[in-house]
């Protein structure tokens, strides 16, 4: 049977070529290519399952994220406002931890929280929040509502602000990457007005949505922001 | 006509100041009550913790919960139960405002060694172990506000007992995130902490 095969090998071998492969080493070149091909398929399947976090992992760091931000995502007025996330837009909260992470949103706090999620994770988390809907926090001064429903139902025409309703919506519901705003926290809601330009857009080579908001924050006088901010905290 | 006027005059000087002594005895003999335990300028007496400087409304609400019985540890019922016992909530606020004006002091009592870790975990937190950072809502200087709690100065051996017996189940009638944060920490996290906080002034 050798040498059968030798000869086999020696009439199709033309003078000067080298010898075909044997089959014991054709068999282990295919060996060889099925490896490398399976490796390359794991490791794309692996890469694929950072953009998922694991049903388990997703759970943990949601219940981490509502240590401060609450059992249902309603907020928190800590020493510093912790804003509510519950029924947030998804699209603004994955901008946001983006933000987060590139440094464009300024939070100590939230650079290091941000930091350690993938974008599997950012995703998970935010289609978590968007489906809790507890009750507002309140605790705003109730005699600013009045006030702030007419800034945010009417705008400000004479300081060119445009009605908050018309991009956030007449029940304050957000759309898109434009955020919910009803039943977030006051203080939360102030401090974020009055910080714009410090917080956000950090990035002047990278702009983001952040622009959008600018001059209606830089516009607005301290008791307007705090009218408007106490109006909004009491939407459901 | 000018006479009767200067006797109303004392007589009302006279009874005033005789309700002020009153009070003032009515006042002392409550906080003596608690300074047997807690020290003389409330700074804390092993097991009992420092109370000058805390958080009004943190410490109404710990003596409204030592009364309603819902903070069960185990120091809790040998000693803050009967404390609380007979205590108005007229009372108690009187005391919890007198205590939160009288000036902190740190127990100083921690693991200096420890005191950098426990720095990194409160105002960093540790993010991949899902361990949130304290300063959120206990502050920059851990001083607290409103409900939450100055842990600034207080004992080691306290905040360390604290952070264990959430996770062993008992209620410390906190809000909710206290017993999730306190179960996640292992025991060096909280020895640190404990440190860190008991330098802080």
């Amino acid at each position: 049977m050798e040498r059968m095969r030798d000869r086999g090998r020696r009439l199709l071998t033309r003078r000067g070529e080298p010898a075909p492969p044997t089959m014991a080493a054709v068999g282990s070149q295919w060996a060889l290519r099925t490896a490398v091909l399976v490796l390359a398929f794991i490791g794309t399947v692996a890469r694929a399952e950072e953009k998922f976090a694991s049903r388990g992992s997703v759970q943990a760091k949601l219940s981490y994220c509502k240590d401060c931000h609450g059992a249902s995502a309603q907020g928190y007025p800590g020493f510093f406002p912790i804003p509510r996330l519950a029924g947030q837009q998804t699209e603004y909260l994955e901008n946001q931890l983006r933000a987060f992470i590139e440094h464009r949103r300024t939070n100590n706090v939230m650079f290091n929280v941000a930091h350690a999620l993938n974008p599997g994770m950012v995703s998970a988390l935010a289609a978590n929040f968007k489906q809790l809907n507890p009750a507002p926090v309140g605790g705003a001064p109730r005699q600013l509502s009045a006030a702030g429903k007419k800034i945010y139902e009417d705008g400000l025409p004479d300081a060119n602000i445009a009605a908050c309703a018309a991009c956030h919506g007449p029940e304050a519901t957000g759309s898109g990457e434009i955020p919910r705003l009803a039943g977030q926290l006051y203080p939360y809601v102030i401090k974020t007005l009055t910080n714009w330009g410090k917080e956000r857009g950090q990035n002047p080579a990278k702009p983001d949505t952040s622009a959008i908001m600018s001059p209606v924050a830089h516009s607005l006088s301290k008791s307007q922001i705090e009218q408007v901010s106490a109006f909004v905290s009491y939407l459901k | 006509m000018i006479r009767s006027v200067l006797l109303k005059i004392a007589a009302i000087a006279v009874a005033g100041s005789a309700l002020a002594g009153q009070a003032a005895r009515a006042e002392s003999l409550a906080v003596r009550d608690c300074t047997w335990c807690h020290g003389a300028s409330a700074h804390g007496y092993s097991p009992a913790p420092g109370l000058a400087g805390q958080q009004f409304q943190y410490l109404a609400n710990q003596l409204a919960d030592f009364h309603a019985r819902s903070r069960d540890s185990p120091f809790s019922k040998q000693y803050m139960w009967g404390a609380a016992e007979n205590l108005s909530s007229r009372g108690a606020r009187d005391l919890a405002m007198y205590f939160s004006k009288l000036p902190p002091k740190a127990a100083n009592d921690g693991d200096a060694d420890l005191v950098a870790m426990g720095r990194t975990i409160y105002q960093e937190g540790m993010p991949d172990s899902n361990i949130v950072a304290c300063v959120v809502c206990h502050g920059p200087n851990a001083e607290g506000i409103g409900q939450i709690p100055r842990l600034g100065g207080l004992a080691y051996s306290y905040l360390k007992r604290r952070l264990e017996q959430w996770a062993e189940g008992y209620h410390a009638a906190a809000g909710p995130p206290m017993p999730d944060i306190s179960r996640k920490l292992s025991t060096a996290q909280i020895n640190a902490l404990a440190s860190y906080l008991s330098f802080i002034k």
